[in-house]
């Protein structure tokens, strides 16, 4: 009985998590003005128009280089703190690890507004750099957590054997840290660029001209239903589940 | 309570692989039975079949006479005593103890009664109220024994309960289960890998490997007449020397036998021919290549001239160390012909 | 210099990047919009000075102080329901489902994740509005005579966080559920235990902690959250974070949405300081 109640559970969540992506694809390919029922015939010009929409392409790859980068900087900078905390007692060290695990306390909107204000005072204007040092803010305490909570003795020992035999702080943390952190680093990176990626609510308050994704696919809500959005929301969600599969495949199954 | 244990022709298989080969095993009420063998021989997996976490691809398990085919954990007469001690890390040592009897139905103070008691029957009086987390390993371990005895078991398994202990702790807490179970009465079922170990504590020791029983008794007569070459290695060390009838590498020997077997016997049953007591059987001379002192005795390796590229190893007594190169007339006091 | 003074200073200067990172863009300007918001706005330009005016007058004019209300009510129902509806699939994953399956199991329950939140929140209104994919089902079955309205209230923006915080949820306590020792179920069991009686007795207390961990990580992301209400919420009500851009649009009063955001942050130190005693912020 509870066997079969579980399955149950299990179908009704799953049909209830994948209802509205579900709606979302199907309705991209509608050939017609709404993307609701009926399915009037099965049609790919909405793809077509969200593909050779130029603001929407720019945006995309907005979005791409800003997760990107500040994801690499994220993790540079949570990976030498975490490092630094590992290895030595600094005075302070726990107040230091509440400061750099706060931000993930505080809401997006909140760290968003924070920098609008102060960007506003210091003059620095709207922009794609200040959405990436509000992405980086965001993702520093992530990567940090991770890189920590993955370091164990096994590599600090290692590192205690390169520096006798005569390697630099530099040349270790290059050359023996970092290639046996790589899972963990690799994790938070992925985590960030995702967490990036996805952001709106900072890269709205922080961005005029020049774009990222979410940002373009609001204007886009602002002017009704439409199938565009499903297309593009559709082309995000097949990538990014590609992307995942193919992690899956090369980077986790290599190491089984 | 106690109650004898009866494992009849029991198979395990997991596919294609087979953790138990036809177990036969009749335990006695208030028996301490320890299955002893390497990693992988079976015997945490017997135990766990006995425990009801598994049930037996084939064959029976009866306790106290009856069928426990198709009956869970929860309504066996038997607890366990897990290697990782499983202690409830949210509550105290008194609730720990009191769970089983809580699930009885017993109410609040006389449980809670009966779990004090039990932890001073284990040495940890007055400590009902700390948390796991406060306690050693040793004292956990004792605690995990306490929980698993509340209930009034008519058996007791242990799976490696010693495991993570030092060797002292190991020592001391193998004196305080044997005190116990002789006091409770209740059978108990130890699973180790560790020969001295069962020696120690067991009334009878079943050596397991590959899934199959291959001696059975008690510890005396399993090291000193082991039946099987596995059974006599596994026991202790031992010196084996192929035999064809009465011949041997060491040349003839007085063994009375007619048959392609292995003559085993245990270092400290070999010693100086003019040590040895009449009825020995000699086994020639033999060059000494080392000899190091171990406390309780020497200990020699010595290679016979007549077969200079074997190695016997034998005990010396504490007084007698001789130097490599000197020249011993060896005889043994004790030995098992065993097939090889 | 000795080993352990130039450690230190190695330590210092490898930890200090994040640190003046988050100093610059994290604690000035948060305490740049803390002063900000006891200042006021005198026709389109900052009074600086120290006025609580802001924070009387959010807790004064109901229709701010009900944003409050609303948000609160609104994160509170969410993350109860999101809770109770994530531990059982959760459970199902980690104990039912076999072992080679389960991740699969759960990459498939999270799936939606990789669809831009934006997106996602936008299906709903797909799948709730009048002529969605929901009305059309019932109208079609003849189960209801007039299209629900579900889009544009408070249930639409429920649905919407629920549907997100489930998925979020589930991942968090099946990592939690995953990492218990099975022999604390065999020790129960053991002792006499039936299904229920071990999951109320062991099992739930020992996944305690990490169900509060995501229940306060739901709390923090909800309340804080503009697009789902704005997207699914319609315009009967606002929440605290709408209520907030509202002000930096209509001729940027910066000091009042600083006092709102203040607020907002107050609202959620007191549900840590509620749910510390089981918080382990360390173990997500």
């Amino acid at each position: 009985m509870m066997r079969f109640l579980s399955w149950l559970y299990l179908a009704a969540a799953y049909l209830f998590i994948f209802l509205p992506v579900g709606v979302l694809v199907v309705f991209s390919f509608q050939d017609g003005r709404l993307p609701v029922p009926p399915l009037q015939g099965v049609s790919l010009r909405w793809y077509e128009k969200v593909l050779s929409d130029g603001d929407l392409m720019a945006a995309l790859v907005n979005s791409l280089i800003v997760a990107l980068i500040s994801s690499a900087v994220a993790l540079a900078l949570g990976f030498l703190a975490a490092h630094a905390l590992a290895r030595v007692k600094l005075p302070g060290s726990v107040l230091m690890r509440v400061v750099i695990i706060a931000p993930m306390t505080v809401s997006t909107l909140i760290i968003g507004l924070g920098l609008l204000t102060f960007f506003n005072q210091i003059g620095l204007r709207p922009s794609l750099l200040a959405t990436g040092i509000g992405h980086v803010v965001i993702n520093l305490p992530l990567c940090f957590a991770i890189t920590y909570a993955a370091m164990g003795d096994h590599q600090k020992n290692a590192e205690r054997a390169a520096r006798d035999l005569g390697a630099s702080e530099a040349q270790v943390l290059w050359l023996v840290s970092a290639p046996m952190l790589a899972p963990a680093l690799a994790a938070a990176f992925f985590l960030s660029v995702t967490f990036s990626w996805d952001e709106f609510i900072i890269a709205f308050l922080l961005t005029r001209f020049d774009v990222t994704l979410p940002v373009e696919i609001w204007s886009m809500l602002r002017s009704g239903l439409s199938p565009a959005t499903n297309a593009i929301g559709s082309l995000v969600f097949l990538v990014s589940i590609g992307v995942v599969v193919l992690a899956e495949i090369f980077i986790l199954r290599r190491r089984a | 309570m106690t109650a004898p244990v009866s494992i009849r022709g029991v198979r395990q298989r997991y596919g294609t692989a087979t953790a138990l080969d036809h177990v036969d095993l009749e335990i006695a009420a208030g028996e301490f039975v320890v299955l002893l063998g390497p990693s992988g021989c079976g015997k945490t997996t017997l135990l766990n079949i006995i425990g009801g976490f598994a049930e037996p691809t084939e064959g029976q398990v009866l306790i106290g006479g009856r069928d426990m085919g198709g009956v869970g954990p929860k309504d066996r007469p038997t607890t366990t005593v897990f290697q990782d001690y499983a202690l409830f890390p949210h509550m105290s040592l008194a609730e720990n103890v009191a769970f089983g009897l809580r699930m009885r139905g017993m109410e609040k103070t006389a449980r809670l009664k009966k779990a004090e008691e039990m932890l001073a029957l284990v040495g940890l009086a007055g400590r009902g109220t700390r948390r796991p987390h406060e306690l050693s390993g040793g004292q956990r371990q004792r605690v995990a024994l306490a929980r698993a005895l509340a209930v009034e078991p008519d058996v007791l398994l242990l799976d490696e309960p010693l495991g993570a202990l030092d060797l002292k702790l190991r020592r001391a807490m193998q004196d305080e289960l044997k005190a116990i179970q002789r006091r409770v009465g209740t059978t108990f079922v130890h699973v180790t890998h560790d020969q001295e170990e069962a020696m120690a504590i067991a009334d009878r020791i079943v050596v397991m490997n590959a899934g199959k029983i291959e001696d059975l008794g008690p510890p005396r007569e399993v090291y000193l007449r082991p039946k099987s070459l596995f059974s006599a290695g596994f026991m202790g060390e031992i010196n084996r020397i192929p035999v064809n009838g009465d011949s041997s590498a060491l040349g003839p020997l007085a063994l009375g036998n007619d048959r392609e077997k292995v003559l085993c016997i245990r270092p400290e049953s070999i010693r100086p021919a003019e040590l040895a007591n009449g009825g020995s059987l000699q086994l020639g001379r033999a060059t000494i290549t080392d000899a190091s002192f171990f406390g309780t005795h020497v200990r020699a390796h010595a290679a016979p001239l007549a077969a200079p590229e074997m190695q016997l190893v034998f005990h010396l007594p504490q007084s007698v160390l001789p130097a490599p190169g000197e020249i011993v007339d060896l005889a043994a006091m004790t030995w098992v012909l065993l097939d090889p | 210099m000795s080993l352990a003074a130039r450690e230190r200073r190695q330590g210092w200067g490898l930890i200090a990047p994040a640190l003046l990172w988050l100093l610059a863009f994290f604690l000035i300007p948060f305490a740049v919009m803390l002063a900000l918001s006891f200042a006021h706005m005198e026709e389109r330009t900052v009074v600086h000075g120290f006025d609580p005016g802001n924070y009387v007058r959010i807790f004064t004019d109901w229709t701010m102080f009900k944003a409050l209300v609303n948000s609160v009510e609104i994160t509170l129902i969410v993350t109860v329901v999101s809770v109770v509806l994530a531990y059982p699939l959760a459970a199902i994953i980690a104990f039912r489902v076999p072992r080679r399956w389960q991740r699969l199991a759960l990459l498939l329950a999270v799936l939606p994740f990789w669809t831009s939140y934006v997106v996602r929140s936008y299906s709903w209104l797909l799948v709730l509005g009048q002529n969605g994919v929901l009305n059309k089902a019932l109208l079609g079955l003849g189960l209801i005579s007039a299209p629900l309205e579900i889009a544009a209230t408070r249930t639409a923006t429920v649905i919407g966080f629920v549907h997100f915080f489930v998925m979020l949820l589930t991942l968090t306590i099946y990592a939690n559920l995953i990492q218990l020792s099975p022999n604390y179920a065999r020790a129960a069991q053991d002792l006499g235990a039936g299904r229920f009686q071990t999951f109320r007795h062991v099992i739930l207390p020992l996944t305690l902690p990490g169900v509060v961990t995501g229940a306060f990580l739901t709390f923090v992301l909800c309340i804080g959250d503009y697009i789902t209400p704005q997207i699914l919420g319609g315009n009967n009500e606002l929440t605290l974070p709408q209520l907030i851009m509202l002000q930096m649009g209509r001729g940027g009063n910066f000091p009042l949405a600083s006092a709102l955001s203040v607020v907002l942050m107050l609202v959620v130190t007191l549900a840590y300081a509620v749910s510390a005693r089981w918080l382990r912020l360390d173990r997500v």
